[in-house]
């Protein structure tokens, strides 16, 4: 699917330096280095329980690096006390895989919501500036409505709106395209590549979907365990040689990503008692 | 996990300590927030309507039922001593110092507490809480200040309420079914109610459960687990500590106010 690539631009935004980051005795990211550009969009990649996710939260500073530097505009975001850690937030916008839409909001409110809570805006404006986001979005009409009334896509076009009502520098999207159908998922691709040109943002994407993402990251990254395995241009890294990354590529069920989850031997589970399988 | 073996116990005990270390700093900023709470009173009048109200039904038919009984027990138990006048006293004196505030603070267990803690874990679970930590807002603040202090208001008008309809069922009772006269049925519970003594301390006892309930559901909520079994543990939970927590502290308020 093919998008205008941005102009290129000068500088990384996002920094991860030796990163180490694990849940209770799992380690999930290990000396993980990457740099996200200004301007561009950045597609994050690689296999489920990879640490993709994990790589927003510590962007966003939800999560702390239990080693390395996770460096936002230049400041380590682990050594930011909490009011700079919601300053920088409100440089950021963060889009989550199922739209996290207030429920007992209407879509206007949801859209309205941090922007009421950041701002003294007179009625009148934020009701414009929420009208534009959501036209930009292509939901102006569904102002009124629920979040229980509105699809899936369109839940997470709210919050994209959402994400961009106050302007972010950043904007982050944890699996955007997931569930969505053929419509719905051009339609976020083009939006997400719109709004970062349009609006100068910088943009990090973690997705599966490889020919969407592709089409529109103008840097992926993909993580193998608990480091990058390759990164580069989307067709650099299609035609990479690492093992991992062409069984990614190629969506191979086998290869360095095994299918079956480490356990006893077929033998010993099915075979009959003491021996091997009749 | 083995409970002999002694690095485990240690283990549970940090862990236990931890947990109750995060209450304490919870609890701690639900007090410290108290201003920023009343910055903006619409959130907190939201949640004392929210609370409040949709409690009302329950707390009112359970008051007029509890009313009821006590006029018929006390009616059995004063007829005895020849002291049935005093019946209209005897109800409202219970209900005043134990039964409005107790009862009234377990049926809010039961009708708010949960839905507190059902409201703020489902926000957890479906990533409302942490969408909100995103935009730069403190859900604490945000959220549970609010809850929390229209949870502290409701409670105590809630308990006034269960016991001013208690009263009007012991009355229902007392005068219209079993014909005891009307003015004694009122000059005795005039003359024998003290308004610092007995309604003060009602106050006073419902408030401190209004505390207590309302904390027990919203921190349940904050931490549960962000599934469905999570947050239907959570709820179990917060009617169970809740419950056990007011009953409990019944007993050492009782003791405090009426001269151990």
């Amino acid at each position: 699917m093919p998008f205008p690539a941005s102009p290129p631009s000068s500088g990384s935004l996002v920094e991860l330096r030796n990163v180490t980051f694990g849940y209770g005795e799992r380690t999930v990211l290990r000396g993980l280095s990457l740099s996200v550009p200004r301007g561009k969009v950045t597609a994050i990649m690689g296999a489920s329980g990879g640490g993709k996710t994990t790589v927003l939260r510590l962007i966003g500073g939800q999560a702390q690096a239990q080693q390395g530097e996770v460096l936002f505009d230049g400041q380590d975001v682990g050594r930011m006390d909490a009011a700079q850690l919601y300053a920088a937030r409100r440089r950021m916008g963060m889009l989550f895989q199922f739209g996290a839409l207030f429920t007992d909001m209407s879509v206007f409110e949801n859209v309205a919501f941090p922007l009421r809570e950041h701002t003294d805006l007179p009625e009148a404006l934020v009701r414009d500036i929420v009208l534009m986001k959501l036209h930009a979005v292509g939901l102006r009409g569904a102002r009124d409505l629920m979040p229980a009334q509105v699809s899936g896509g369109m839940a997470r076009r709210v919050a994209l709106a959402r994400a961009i009502a106050l302007d972010p520098e950043l904007v982050m999207y944890d699996e955007p395209f997931a569930g969505l159908d053929p419509i719905s998922l051009g339609t976020a691709a083009q939006l997400i590549r719109q709004l970062n040109d349009a609006m100068g943002l910088t943009t990090i994407i973690v997705s599966h979907d490889l020919e969407v993402t592709f089409g529109l990251a103008d840097h992926v990254v993909i993580l193998g365990p608990g480091a990058i395995a390759a990164q580069g241009t989307p067709d650099e890294v299609r035609h990479s040689t690492d093992p991992l990354v062409h069984q990614f590529v190629h969506a191979l069920p086998t290869g360095p990503v095994p299918f079956h989850y480490p356990g006893p031997g077929v033998a010993q589970d099915f075979g009959p008692p003491g021996g091997g399988l009749a | 996990m083995s409970w002999w073996r002694p690095s485990d116990v240690g283990f549970a005990v940090r862990c236990k300590l931890a947990d109750i270390g995060m209450g304490a700093r919870l609890f701690v900023r639900l007090l410290r927030l108290l201003p920023a709470a009343f910055q903006r009173p619409g959130l907190v009048r939201d949640q004392v309507h929210f609370l409040g109200n949709y409690s009302l039904a329950i707390i009112t038919v359970s008051g007029l039922f509890v009313g009821f009984v006590m006029a018929l027990q006390g009616y059995y138990t004063l007829q005895d001593f020849g002291s049935t006048e005093a019946l209209g006293q005897l109800v409202a004196l219970s209900l005043l110092r134990e039964l409005g505030p107790v009862v009234a603070a377990l049926l809010f267990a039961g009708r708010a507490g949960t839905s507190l803690t059902a409201e703020i874990g489902l926000m957890r679970a479906g990533e409302q809480l942490s969408a909100m930590e995103m935009m730069a807002v403190d859900p604490v603040r945000r959220i549970l200040v609010p809850r929390f202090w229209g949870g502290v208001i409701a409670m105590p008008v809630l308990a006034a309420v269960f016991s001013a309809v208690g009263v009007i069922g012991g009355w229902i009772v007392a005068v219209g079914m079993i014909g005891l006269d009307n003015g004694a049925f009122w000059s005795q519970m005039q003359g024998g109610v003290k308004v610092f003594g007995d309604v003060g301390n009602s106050v006073l006892k419902s408030l401190v459960f209004g505390f207590t309930v309302t904390f027990v559901a919203l921190l349940q909520g904050y931490t549960a687990k962000p599934t469905p079994e999570g947050v239907s543990r959570a709820t179990t939970r917060t009617v169970v500590m809740a419950s056990l927590a007011v009953l409990g502290l019944d007993f050492v308020l009782t003791a405090l106010m009426f001269g151990l």
